[in-house]
């Protein structure tokens, strides 16, 4: 309608330059920049530097840490329901305290650790960077996201100290568990966690904003979407799933507050808790269930997602070796994240609703399989023929390529409705869902640390702690959750805060309990070679050379190492290829970075498939 | 390549190939062509869209149990009703008066949108005084709390337009009522205000109609 | 460091195998008609057992073979699209092998037989109470606001349908061994659900509406009853009996049980007593 219009209004030309404008003759040359450098805030005090910064990536790094201090608060808790569970005779915990410490570690562990990093902490760290842009778009809307965060992590933290404790609904908070007597915290609690909540989603909506149009407007030229890395890809998807899945969080937490402080039905019935008739009626807890999944699906894959790209960059550098069929993971990435609006009553086969829905349910999650099995193949196909370097980053990939196949395979029991039956809120759950949305993107996010440190410090962290790390974090995970996976064949239901022996909870699988509980606190205590390594290294790790992986996005190339303000000096950098001309053949080295014009690189041919 | 090349066709190029390169040398590393703040408008919209569908459908699955008992519209809602859409007409001619330049009907506009906007908000509160003082309270009947919390989100969505409304205003007047300098953000505000009706229209009429 | 790597891959893969087949930890024999779910996992674990020892093996295998020499140089290849199609296809037919079968053991499942025989499993925080249809097989209405000391299952004293139903007192049910039963799962406070691990079958109870599943128990013994839906402090010790009865012994145990109209009598003999007492 109004296309025209705009036209007028906004750019001044088409968005690819006319190619006979440009001199065949000299290769190198790209067209005038159509828009204006970006405006950059700059700060000149130590607050608005540090504090306040509007710099995307200081944001990152606030997100991070903040996003870390909350995760570990979420890993005590993990052993103290691991000690509970499997010496219930020390008495370490009551069952109030077990269930708020479920629910905290739950919500801790996927929003505020996972999401905030991944998307608040990697997304702002990386997309200015990697797309060659001075910084996001709107600055100070960016700054506000991060403490919106930092409100809503603050009130999550206040509710241990209100009258009742915090919420003991489980992070699903499912009422009218939630909010009636029964439950730990069904006051106060529940109460600031759902406030806490709505700013989170308030917060991230700010960020997501800046996500979004950054990646889609402000790439530096000759950046196409397609020459983008798979990181970026990854981030850029989740974030759109976020933008479009927090909606029905929100919409969830705000009618159940409702219920709560004025007494409102929507998803109340008419009940008797504890021998009391409540004056609630009509009120639908599956509606609540709809709500909460309709988020919580596509929350997986918010999880997952910046996980599979950043791997995917991961394994390409370390192996020197392009990612295998780049089209197909994108489109893999992309197909996914749509699909995960579709699947979502499959955490809810036995919930009492229309069971019906199951077939549908079960044939869409099985779908979903086939394009992140396309994932995998690609990323072991990486592997072939490739000039593999077994540095930390690689480390922490290959054992992220275990850990999420198994995880992705135990879904495949899950998904299919009719053996979901028996499995469903036993720990076999419990064990799936830590490998495949626990584990695996913590690894990725440890090789994360590992490969992109130098770029923030310019240090690097420290080999022989990080191979310690490594190592008793890999197989000790994997000692924790392979086997709980055969707790829930036997039937060990989950969210219990005792099992004890019962006709078929057989001495054995209280041993298996203990082994399960040693060897978390022994992958807690890796966490803290983790942290010494990372504050240590800031200050007395080895210096970094400027590119140390011989990488070839941009974030490496920028003039100065660690990056300074505004990323790119004088001049925002000219892309001449796509992120992963590795090992070309013909080329002098076995890396081209991604601003290296084509006249520096004569000999490379490049074959045509 | 022509500009109109989506964002799904691109997902076929391969970006390794020498023709592709060549074409690829040339992007000025933008997709869409239009300007950030339009990317981000549209991005919010997108995302209220979302929210207000939701509460439709949780809506329209409440109104089905036994209990819900649908609540009367009292008459000043259709005040209100006319009282939108009036701001949403004059907030289109202000944009066409700010696009020519015409500085005395761009400022006359601006101030009499605001003063739609703000009527239009008081007479939701006002309706709901009007209800609660014939005891439809949000805990009489869910139907009532459906209402209730669609008018506060759509007013608030309304205070936030203001707030742009506001900064746009009181840039305008500084710069010594200069039609050219607004003209985007006056363009934004306009839009957000259409879809504001639209939302405000759906609501309604769902609500009139059940 | 090359080896050491692809051998500590290979023993997880081959130790996960050997867990897999060696260790003591596996389901609880079926005492239920839903063998068929056992049958399914069974066939998704070689499924997936057989990929997830195929790719380990295959990361092993390229950790050592193609470690780094600076003397050698990757090999250049975007993408083969033949062998993406491939594998596509096969991964297709892999899934919907496991689906199909899954598809058909569930219509069973949600399809309960004509002559089930249906008791009502009745939640509350934190404990269960059974509800049998009497001789007319046919449970009486409810609504959750006739619930009262005197009618703790807030029977509707109007339906003449409730008058003979059985009410189960203690948390102790017995079924009747090879005969199908329609569990109608219905809770007065919040979700909860009926699962005996031995049985399989699993469904939540919601408050408000009734939920249910079906099975037809094929082994006799005495089986324990799990909450298997958070449902507060007390979710833990929400537990239970259910035996499995020979005709005999079940007729035995059902004779005891008593009837909604004996109940009202005697709560009614008991107030009058209580009255009689406060009046003297
Ligand atoms: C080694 C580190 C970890 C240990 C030892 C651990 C342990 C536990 C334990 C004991 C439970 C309670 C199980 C129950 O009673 O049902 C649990 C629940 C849970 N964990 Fe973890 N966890 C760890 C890491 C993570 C991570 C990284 C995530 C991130 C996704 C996560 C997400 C969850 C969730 C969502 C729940 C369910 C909470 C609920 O039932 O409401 N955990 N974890
Ligand atoms: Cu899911
Ligand atoms: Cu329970």
């Amino acid at each position: 309608m109004s296309d025209e219009h705009e036209h007028k209004l906004e750019a001044k030309s088409d968005y690819t330059a006319d190619a006979s404008s440009v001199g065949a003759s000299d290769i190198d040359a790209v067209p005038e920049a159509e828009l204006p450098d970006q405006d950059l805030y700059h700060s000149h005090s130590w607050w608005t530097t540090y504090v306040f910064s509007q710099d995307a990536k200081y944001i990152g790094i606030q997100y991070a840490l903040t996003a870390i201090g909350t995760g570990l608060l979420g890993l005590v808790l993990s052993w103290l329901m691991r000690i509970q569970l499997a010496f219930p005779g020390l008495g370490l915990l009551e069952p109030a305290a077990y269930y708020q410490f479920v629910t905290m570690h739950g919500m801790i562990m996927v929003i505020y650790l996972l999401t905030a990093l991944f998307l608040g902490g990697f997304g702002n760290l990386l997309i200015p960077l990697m797309c060659g842009s001075r910084d996001m778009a709107f600055p100070y809307v960016n700054m506000l996201s991060y403490w919106a965060f930092v409100v809503a992590v603050l009130v999550l933290l206040a509710s241990f100290f209100v009258p009742g404790g915090p919420t003991g609904a489980g992070w699903t908070l499912y009422p009218p568990q939630a909010i009636t007597a029964g439950t730990p915290g069904s006051n106060m609690g529940i109460i600031l966690m759902l406030i806490s909540l709505i700013l989170f989603v308030a917060g991230f909506t700010m960020g997501g904003l800046n996500y979004i149009i950054t990646v889609l407007q402000l790439r530096a030229r000759g950046m196409t979407l397609m020459r983008m890395p798979l990181t970026i890809w990854g981030i850029f998807t989740a974030t759109v799933l976020a933008l479009l899945a927090f909606p029905a969080l929100l919409v969830g937490c705000l009618m159940m507050t409702l219920d709560s402080m004025l007494g409102t039905s929507f998803f109340m019935p008419a009940m008797v808790s504890m021998g009391e008739k409540l004056s609630y009626d009509g009120g639908s807890p599956i509606l609540f269930q709809h709500l909460f999944w309709f988020f919580g699906h596509p929350e997986v894959y918010i999880v997952a997602l910046p996980a599979f790209g950043i791997v995917s960059d991961l394994l390409s550098v370390h192996a020197r070796k392009n990612i295998f069929g780049y089209r197909m993971m994108v489109w893999a990435i992309v197909g996914i994240g749509a699909l995960s609006f579709f699947v979502w009553a499959h955490h809810m086969y036995v919930s009492g609703m229309n069971p019906w829905f199951g077939f549908f349910f079960a044939t869409t999650t099985l779908i979903i399989a086939v394009p992140t099995a396309l994932k995998v193949y690609n990323w072991i196909i990486t592997l072939w023929r490739a000039n593999i370097q077994l540095t930390l980053p690689m480390l922490f990939s290959l054992a992220f390529i275990v850990t999420f196949l198994n995880g992705g395979l135990t879904g495949l029991f899950l998904g299919n409705v009719t053996v979901d039956v028996p499995l469903s809120d036993t720990y076999f759950v419990v064990a799936h869902f830590h490998m495949v949305m626990g584990i695996a993107p913590i690894l990725v996010v440890f090789g994360a640390i590992y490969h992109w440190y130098p770029l923030i410090t310019g240090r690097m962290l420290n080999e022989t702690l990080g191979k310690i790390h490594f190592w008793v974090t890999f197989v000790g995970s994997y000692a924790i959750y392979f086997p709980m996976h055969y707790q829930g064949f036997v039937g060990v239901p989950r969210r219990y805060f005792e099992i004890y022996e019962s006709p078929y909870i057989e001495t054995s699988t209280l041993v298996l309990n203990q082994f399960i509980t040693i060897a978390a606190l022994i992958v807690g205590a890796a966490q803290l070679v983790f942290l010494y390594n990372i504050i240590t290294s800031a200050r007395l790790g080895k210096k970094s050379e400027k590119n140390p992986w011989k990488a070839n996005s941009l974030e490496w190339h920028t003039p100065q190492m660690p990056p300074e303000h505004g990323n790119w000096g004088k001049e925002t950098p000219k892309v001449y290829r796509w992120a992963y001309d590795y090992s070309v053949p013909g080329a002098k080295e076995d890396y081209i970075p991604q601003n290296v014009p084509p006249s520096e690189v004569i000999g490379a041919k490049v074959e045509k498939t | 390549m022509s500009k109109s090349k989506g964002i799904i066709e691109s997902l076929f190029e391969k970006p390794w190939e020498k023709d592709q390169i060549e074409i690829d040398n040339k992007h000025q590393g933008r997709t869409l062509n239009l300007s950030k703040y339009k990317v981000g408008l549209r991005t919010i919209m997108v995302v209220s869209t979302v929210i207000f569908s939701l509460f439709i459908v949780a809506y329209s699955d409440r109104m089905l149990v036994h209990d819900w008992r649908t609540m009367p519209e009292p008459w000043l809602l259709w005040l209100n009703t006319g009282v939108i859409i009036l701001g949403s007409l004059i907030f289109h001619f202000t944009k066409l008066a700010s696009d020519k330049n015409k500085n005395d009907k761009t400022k006359n506009g601006l101030y009499l949108v605001g003063f739609l906007a703000y009527s239009f908000l008081i007479g939701q509160l006002l309706a709901w005084y009007q209800l609660m003082s014939s005891g439809y309270y949000a805990t009489t009947n869910v139907a009532n709390a459906f209402f209730y919390l669609f008018t506060t989100l759509h007013g608030l969505h309304l205070i936030g337009g203001l707030y742009f409304w506001g900064r746009t205003t009181s840039k305008f007047l500084s710069k010594n009522s200069k039609a050219e300098d607004v003209k985007h953000s006056i363009e934004l505000c306009a839009i957000y205000w259409h879809f504001l009706l639209v939302v405000w229209l759906v609501l309604f009429g769902l609500m009139l109609f059940t | 460091m090359p080896v050491t790597v692809a051998v500590a891959f290979l023993l997880i893969t081959v130790g996960s195998v050997v867990f897999h087949f060696w260790s003591p930890w596996w389901w609880t024999e079926v005492a239920s008609n839903w063998g068929g779910m056992d049958d399914t996992i069974i066939l998704t674990f070689w499924i997936t057992g057989f990929v997830f020892v195929v790719i380990c093996l295959f990361v092993s295998y390229c950790v050592w073979k193609f470690a780094y020499r600076k003397d050698r140089i990757a090999e250049y290849k975007p993408e083969d699209n033949k062998l993406e199609k491939r594998l596509t296809w096969i991964t297709t037919l892999g899934v919907a092998a496991l689906l199909a079968p899954g598809l058909v053991v569930w219509n069973n499942y949600v399809t309960v037989p004509e002559n089930a025989y249906k008791v009502e499993v009745f939640a509350y925080q934190w404990g269960w109470k059974y509800r049998l249809p009497g001789d007319d097989g046919v449970l009486g209405k409810t609504d959750i606001r006739y619930i009262s000391d005197e009618n703790p299952f807030g029977l509707i004293l109007e339906d003449p349908n409730g008058k003979d139903d059985r009410l189960v007192d203690g948390d102790e049910l017995h079924l009747l061994l090879d005969r199908s039963v329609k569990f109608e799962l219905r809770t007065i406070d919040v979700l909860h659900n009926f699962y005996v691990p031995q049985f399989r079958g699993k469904m939540d109870m919601v408050p408000g509406i009734i939920t249910y599943y079906w099975i037809t128990p094929t082994k006799t013994g005495d089986y324990e009853v799990l909450c298997a839906e958070y449902c507060g402090s007390g979710h833990y010790a929400m537990r239970g009996r259910v035996i499995v009865d020979k005709e005999q012994d079940y007729k035995k145990w059902e004779a005891k049980q008593i009837t909604f109209e004996k109940m009202l009598v005697q709560n009614k003999k008991n107030k009058n007593l209580q009255l009689a007492k406060s009046n003297k």
